[in-house]
């Protein structure tokens, strides 16, 4: 399995997937509604999507949690999660991601509902590959597809 | 009514809830995310909003009812159904919303209670409109005829 270079700005460490396999995005939401929008809107992106209702569900998923079960992580290709979930928030969610060394060149995408420039540059400074604004709409997952197939080949 | 008759109906009646501000745009971005893979998603999504929506007003209302009253509960209920009343581009609601936000921010218990008033009517009168949408599409479906885009 090839491994990604350092220098690559946060690809997936998954490169040895061929061209035509869907990517596995988790999605992270505590809004039931939205959890549904941006599931239908990645499944249209042809990926595979798993979704989590809080960050800590999430981190159990990703193997970071303290509940995780052995032989129960699963290979994500890229997280989306939204800013504000109570307990904590899709921005403490991301420093987890990036302190640990299994996941932190896991591509993370960070959506709001809330258009706040020192909350969008926080984000981005922590290693957020994006920020989006809710409502989420078809072309902006297509974009996020570009970017994640674009970093994997 | 014929099938032609009640597509120019159905699509009469959708444009009026967008002149009148009851649907934004977000709303389209839902009927194009169905198709024949996912036929019933824009009910699904709608559905599960009406569910999320009537617990959300329902704990607003007991929250408001207390004796010390719990404004970041409060807040953090309104920003749930602000949230997901743009995700489905009922754009009445979540105006109401944006509202009792602020006066959630200023612990305006008045303010508050307005507010939740008012959150109530616009979330009864969408509900009531996309049922209505819905029932039109419906019989379109049964007439042996395509809902017009």
């Amino acid at each position: 399995m090839l491994s990604c270079g350092a220098g690559s700005g946060g690809c997936s460490k998954d490169m040895a997937v061929e061209l035509g396999d869907e990517p596995h995005v988790l999605a992270v939401d505590d809004n039931l509604i939205d959890r549904k929008l941006v599931e239908r809107l990645l499944k249209n992106s042809s990926c595979k999507v798993t979704t989590a209702e809080n960050a800590l569900r999430a981190l159990d998923y990703l193997g970071l949690g303290n509940d995780t079960l052995e032989g129960t992580v699963s290979e994500v290709n890229m997280i989306i999660t939204d800013y504000c979930m109570p307990g904590m928030t899709g921005y403490e969610l991301l420093k987890k991601i990036k302190e640990s060394s299994v996941l932190k060149e896991v591509p993370v995408v960070i959506m709001s509902s809330e258009n706040i420039p020192t909350r969008i540059s926080q984000c981005l400074e922590e290693g957020a590959k994006m920020f989006m604004l809710k409502p989420l709409k078809q072309s902006d997952v297509k974009q996020l597809k570009w970017h994640l197939m674009k970093c994997r080949n | 009514m014929d099938l032609v008759q009640l597509q120019r109906q159905f699509v009469d009646y959708r444009t009026s809830l967008y002149h009148e501000g009851f649907l934004d745009e977000q709303f389209t971005q839902l009927q194009e995310l169905q198709d024949e893979n996912n036929p019933d998603f824009v009910v699904e999504v709608v559905s599960l909003f009406f569910e999320d929506s009537e617990r959300l007003l329902n704990e607003l209302a007991r929250a408001l009812e207390q004796q010390s009253i719990d404004y970041k509960r409060i807040d953090a209920h309104v920003h749930q159904l602000k949230g997901s009343s743009s995700s489905i581009g009922a754009q009445r609601v979540q105006k109401v919303c944006i509202a009792f936000r602020n006066y959630c921010e200023e612990q305006n218990v008045e303010g508050c209670l307005k507010c939740l008033q008012q959150v109530r009517h616009e979330y009864s009168l969408v509900k009531t409109k996309l049922e209505s949408l819905f029932q039109l599409e419906q019989q379109i479906l049964t007439a042996g005829g395509s809902i017009p885009m």
